[in-house]
């Protein structure tokens, strides 16, 4: 019971049940749409760039509290950081849930999602958002 | 066990009721724990542990037979060569097949149903035909017509389910007309654990002249199946849901059919001759077999199929039905439980959702408890969107579950709603 409370804490509960940052974004300069087939988790991440710096971020979707509450989790993380920021975020999270230690770990409010670590099936829900972000970032590099 | 409540079994029948301590006896795997409790394997449509007989056989046949068959003229390619024309013969009897060549060896029932859309359906199917399955099917039972169909310009309908999860027959006669060739339909659906009338499906088929096809991935562990009683043209096996071993299965076919229909995939053992302008093909069931097959698998499903027969499916029908329906009755105790489907007929499969949680957050809560159940779309994507739910949670029963571990699965549901709230 003790490391499915580690799973399940409060605050990833609290982001499932009232997702931040939540619903599309009119202003978004890029998009990206993410997907996981195996079990149906969908996000999409919406994005304002204002030069280097991402000024706003949303998100939409559907899927399991991990999937719903990393992808809350990560819009307050990045929001009004520069996009190189952004990516050495999107990094240690990655480096967070898959490696056993997270020395480079600085977004220490993510931390709450470390749990996932025991669940390996679980990994890709909390790390869908973040591709999904990823490829939101390239394509408004692109733009 | 509760024999006064079985279903679908003829109560003057004198079978021997299964010993479930037993039965979980011979099968090692069960005996662990998983994060810190007893293991409760309830995942059973995905696919069943194997008893001791069966793991056995594959080392037996390493050990002391393999060669590989119907090639050599020597001592231990003539035994495999046996012991692999035994397990078909087996499989037969078990499907009630009036011939052995008309079982042929798969690698499951995904390759028996590719096999005949594309061998049959490419032969006898053209632009205007049609093509009817089911809202309940499995993408197994889908993806291959839609390829076939494209490729030959007929058409799928689907024939619709009520809210329940049962075909609707008034429907399905409605869809029926000379236009349709084909009828492939699931036996027992995986996701919603529906029973469906596969002898009423196929006699209403053939009367304007369609083939029939049935899909008995979830069935053959289950109840007792005699595709002659049912009446259909083809007739579909999976290995790893029967006890056996993953990766062999098998397609029952009407001999006549399989005569006129073309090679699947070709290449050695399912020829007569060749020579470079032309191959004469081999005969019933070595032209749908080419190349070496998992021979100790086949075996191995055998094995299996001995287990099953030596039980009974009487027994394991009655029993399953018990234990099936104590656990509707328990787990519909539970705050906010909704059953997805409610089939008339059931089998041992239960889809379930509890409030608004996700099925994998349930799935990993009851992971923590040691309880294994499947969650997701059970690759029917468009039942899913049918029934309005993304995903179900579904727990499905095997001959070696047992009572208190429906009681472990409720209580551990209701762990979900300290977390959850």
């Amino acid at each position: 019971m003790n490391e499915i409370r580690e799973l399940y804490q409060e605050v990833i509960l609290d982001h499932n049940r009232r997702p931040r940052n939540f619903g599309p974004l009119p202003e978004a300069t890029s998009q990206a749409e993410g997907y996981n087939p195996l079990c149906g988790d969908k996000v999409s991440v919406f994005v304002s760039l204002q030069g280097d710096f991402i000024k706003d971020i949303h998100f939409t979707g559907s899927g399991c509290a991990i999937s719903q509450a990393s992808a809350s989790l990560m819009t307050e993380a990045v929001k009004g950081k520069s996009i190189a920021e952004a990516k050495e975020i999107l990094e240690s999270f990655h480096q967070m849930v898959t490696d056993e230690k997270c020395a480079n770990c600085k977004a220490e409010e993510l931390e709450v999602l470390a749990g996932v670590k025991e669940y390996p099936i679980r990994i890709k829900c909390a790390t869908l958002a973040w591709h999904t972000l990823a490829s939101a970032l390239e394509k408004g590099a692109h733009a | 066990m509760n024999t006064e409540t079985m279903s679908r079994t003829n109560s003057q029948s004198t079978f021997k009721a299964l010993d479930v301590n037993k039965i979980r006896a011979d099968f090692p795997i069960l005996d662990q724990q998983v994060r810190g409790k007893d293991l409760v394997y309830l995942d059973n449509a995905a696919s069943t542990q194997k008893p001791n007989s069966v793991i056995q056989s594959i080392r037996d046949y390493y050990e002391q037979d393999h060669a590989n068959v119907h090639r050599g003229v020597h001592t231990l390619s003539q035994r495999a060569t046996q012991k692999f024309d035994d397990a078909r013969a087996k499989i037969q009897k078990y499907l009630g097949a009036a011939k052995p060549q008309e079982i042929i060896f798969t690698k499951g029932c995904t390759e028996a149903i590719n096999l005949v859309a594309s061998s049959w359906g490419r032969a006898n199917l053209k632009a205007g035909d049609l093509v009817l399955l089911s809202n309940l099917e499995h993408h197994a039972n889908i993806v291959p017509w839609q390829i076939v169909t494209e490729a030959t310009g007929a058409k799928i309908e689907v024939i619709p389910i009520d809210d329940d999860g049962n075909i609707l027959m008034d429907e399905y006669e409605k869809l029926l007309s000379e236009r349709v060739k084909f009828v492939s339909v699931v036996h027992i659906s995986n996701a919603l654990g529906t029973i469906n009338p596969i002898k009423e499906i196929a006699a209403k088929a053939h009367a304007v002249g369609a083939k029939v096809l049935a899909d008995g991935a979830q069935a053959t562990a289950h109840l007792k199946i005699d595709v002659q009683d049912l009446g259909v043209d083809f007739y579909t096996l999976s290995g790893h849901k029967l006890y056996g071993p993953t990766g062999v299965g098998a397609l029952y076919g009407k001999e006549d059919l399989l005569d006129k229909m073309p090679p699947y995939q070709s290449g050695g053992d399912m020829i007569t001759t060749v020579s470079f302008t032309a191959t004469t093909f081999a005969d019933l069931p070595n032209k749908f077999e080419p190349g070496t097959p998992p021979i100790a698998g086949f075996i191995a499903l055998g094995a299996a199929i001995d287990y099953v027969n030596e039980i009974g499916l009487e027994a394991i029908d009655a029993y399953e039905a018990d234990l099936t329906d104590y656990a509707v009755q328990q787990l519909s105790e539970i705050k906010n439980f909704r059953l997805v489907g409610k089939p008339d007929d059931r089998a041992a499969i239960v889809s379930f959702l509890v409030g608004d949680i996700h099925p994998h957050d349930i799935g990993t809560v009851l992971d923590s408890e040691g309880v294994a159940i499947r969650a997701g779309h059970h690759c029917c994507m468009p039942l899913m969107e049918r029934l309005g739910v993304p995903a179900t949670a579904r727990a499905s029963f095997a001959i070696y579950n047992t009572h208190q571990e429906v009681d472990h699965l409720v209580n551990s549901l209701r762990k979900l709603e300290e977390i959850f709230e």
